[in-house]
């Protein structure tokens, strides 16, 4: 951030470079994809597909963009997730309602952001510990818990499963002749409220200013009078909380609690955000470009899938070989941009 | 900070050997309960240690403390070269686990392609292992020291693909090799009644040992670690040390992986040390060491290793299952970082100065 707001035409910020770099890729590899592959790309449905399957990953990884431009990482979102989910599916069926079903979701994720927070700022523990310990714990919970996958029998709930929103103007029209409207599911609605609140929090709110100005140099924020361990709690909690939520969305979704839930989901979230341009040393990054992170992540997977390579190895390969060129982008590109700023 | 002189050479050592010491006096207690107050006459204590015969009609060790010791091998030879990585690097390398399947993977392959497995063979096999390894690990250690990308970062890419690298390697197969020899390396070698991984890892950490002693590597990665550019400006190369922190890695890592294959006598791509990333760095912070990098012990990652085995027997020893020991470690893990962090130990240091037993501070943090 040290471009300063009064030069007349104002450069482009680290930040808002690495996201419309993501963003320039994605549309490109979608063109690439509709050109090549065609059929189920150009529908709108496919979009919408992808943001079904992926609700609670871009909540997750919101969360994890959040913490990382605080220049924190928390793994255990992935693990309090898959442990809300089967939390709730055990409570609804024992015959819970809905709405208390929420506030466990919404205080389990509390919980752990509160603990972990507390640890991490207050007694000045290292993050990746401690959310470790943390990512351990609830896992092991989860297990504890059952360790047979349990499906939810709430009738409530499985309609509230159930509701789609219709959008017909982007439907289209199946080979049979039926025309089929696009569906999005109720958390994708979420997903996309999250995305818009952090977006908010980020940008305008002195909280979320806050965070970049922690994750860029501590003790300039210090000095600017920021009080950076109550700042840097407030980052877990943000994140304990959002996967509270990316639980009960995953359980909109899937409706069946599973100790294997959600596994890997810290790392694609990670990857997610990276690919969004966050930079993991903390003060550059963007929730816009984290949700295109995610849009691209998948995309690839799909595309890997519909060109026939089926094999379970083709995914991570190229998940992994994407995830090598974007960091590879981002660091040449800003390492370019810093010998600049110093000649 | 007031000036970092420590007591008898301990200082840093300090947390893993107390909590080494808590879990061995939870342990005793536990045994007294059990003998004197249940009168339980089934019930074997922990710390037995008997000779036995196995199927190969060794006389070999057995017990809980034998199986910690053996079962920590890979771990506590991880834990060496993440050490090094962390001291140099301030950051840590998250894909040892899918790089030691990729080891394990090339060196099953290389036996399988061999006509017969002799001491030749397995030597063969070793090496290449630790070739690929060591490539692997200078691709990783290329990302961080010339593209100055943060360790979790870079190695999030090996991470991701790795375990299905080391599936492409065998044809998506979990081929199996049989042969004394591997079983030697796995369990036992006849006529030595002590576990060969056991033995690896002390060959190991005295090849350590011997690099520390013989060349500045120590002095080197330290400095690296505590400020690289004032490093690179005393003459210290500051990329090439970090590079080779991450190929002595390798080097670990297709140790580690040969271990772990020789003791199924299969190579398993999808299981095969899984999760052991998180647990090599848990080592190496339970060991005292600064995640931010700088001053390192390499003892202390080891006792950090055992520390967490022992953790893991303890509580199956408890009638814990697999699954559920994760709970139970998270919360003794918290427990000890709690117990080391700075904060709490100023705080305890003022009340012990406040009860008039002022000691020289003992810090356990790296250098600042």
């Amino acid at each position: 951030m040290k471009m300063m707001k009064n030069m007349r035409k104002e450069p482009l910020t680290d930040t808002q470079l690495l996201m419309s770099i993501t963003i320039g890729i994605f549309i490109v590899m979608y063109l690439v994809a509709i050109i090549f592959l065609g059929g189920g790309f150009l529908h709108a449905q496919q979009i919408f597909d992808m943001l079904n399957d992926n609700a609670s990953l871009i909540i997750v990884s919101c969360a994890l963009t959040i913490v990382m431009i605080g220049g924190g990482i928390d793994i255990s979102v992935g693990a309090v997730t898959s442990l809300v989910v089967m939390s709730c599916v055990l409570y609804l069926n024992s015959g819970g309602n809905i709405f208390v079903s929420i506030l466990l979701a919404l205080g389990i994720g509390l919980g752990f952001g509160l603990v972990q927070g507390f640890l991490i700022s207050y007694l000045e523990i290292q993050p990746f510990i401690v959310t470790l310990a943390g990512m351990f714990f609830a896992r092991g919970m989860t297990t504890i818990l059952s360790v047979n996958p349990q499906k939810s029998e709430h009738s409530g709930f499985e309609k509230l499963r159930e509701m789609k929103i219709e959008i017909p103007f982007l439907g289209y029209t199946a080979k049979n002749g039926n025309f089929v409207p696009a569906r999005m599911e109720l958390g994708v609605v979420v997903a996309l409220i999250c995305v818009v609140f952090i977006f908010i929090l980020l940008k305008y709110i002195r909280l979320g200013r806050n965070f970049y100005a922690m994750g860029g140099n501590q003790q300039s924020a210090l000095m600017l009078g920021i009080n950076v361990k109550r700042t840097r709690f407030f980052s877990y909690v943000i994140s304990g909380l959002l996967s509270g939520i990316s639980g009960y969305v995953f359980m909109m979704h899937t409706g069946a609690g599973n100790a294997t839930n959600a596994a890997g989901m810290e790392m694609n979230a990670i990857a997610s955000s990276i690919i969004g341009g966050t930079l993991l040393t903390g003060g550059v990054g963007n929730v816009i470009g984290t949700f295109f992170g995610t849009l691209t992540l998948t995309t690839i997977k799909k595309i890997v899938v519909s060109s026939g390579l089926n094999d379970p190895w083709w995914q991570s390969i190229t998940t992994g070989g994407m995830l090598c060129f974007f960091i590879l982008l981002q660091s040449v590109v800003l390492g370019k941009r810093a010998k600049k700023k110093n000649s | 900070m007031k000036n970092k002189k420590t007591h008898g050479g301990l200082g840093q050592l300090t947390i893993p050997i107390i909590a080494l010491a808590l879990l061995v006096l939870f342990n005793v207690v536990r045994d007294l309960i059990f003998i004197y107050y249940f009168k339980d006459p089934n019930y074997v204590s922990f710390f037995s240690i008997e000779f036995t015969r196995n199927n190969l009609d060794n006389t070999v060790l057995a017990g809980n403390l034998i199986s910690i010791i053996n079962g920590a091998s890979e771990l506590a030879i991880l834990a060496m070269g993440m050490t090094l990585v962390t001291a140099a690097c301030g950051g840590q390398d998250i894909s040892v686990g899918a790089a030691a399947a990729i080891a394990g993977s090339v060196f099953v392959k290389v036996l399988k392609s061999s006509s017969s497995i002799n001491g030749g063979t397995v030597a063969i096999a070793f090496v290449s292992a630790c070739i690929v390894a060591m490539l692997f690990g200078s691709f990783n250690g290329t990302l961080v020291a010339v593209f100055k990308i943060q360790p979790m970062i870079a190695t999030l890419i090996l991470y991701t693909c790795g375990r299905s690298i080391a599936y492409w390697i065998n044809g998506g197969a979990t081929p199996t090799v049989n042969s004394p020899i591997i079983t030697a390396i796995g369990s036992f070698i006849p006529g030595i009644p002590i576990p060969t991984p056991v033995l690896i890892v002390i060959a190991v950490s005295l090849l350590f040992k011997l690099i520390f002693k013989f060349t500045s590597l120590e002095l080197f990665t330290q400095s690296v670690g505590i400020n690289g550019s004032a490093a690179r400006l005393n003459g210290i190369n500051s990329t090439f040390i970090k590079l080779l922190s991450f190929i002595i890695l390798g080097v670990c890592v297709a140790f580690s992986g040969t271990i772990g294959v020789s003791r199924l006598g299969l190579i398993n791509h999808e299981t095969l040390l899984l999760d052991i990333e998180m647990d090599t760095i848990l080592a190496v912070a339970i060991g005292g060491n600064s995640l931010g990098g700088g001053k390192f012990k390499i003892g202390g990652s080891i006792i950090g290793a055992y520390v967490i085995q022992m953790l893991t027997i303890t509580l199956y020893a408890m009638k814990v299952s697999s699954t559920d020991v994760k709970a139970y470690k998270a919360i003794v893990i918290v427990l000890l970082v709690v117990l080391g962090s700075p904060v709490v130990k100023a705080k305890f240091e003022k009340v012990l100065s406040y009860l008039g037993l002022n000691r020289q501070s003992i810090s356990t943090k790296g250098a600042q």
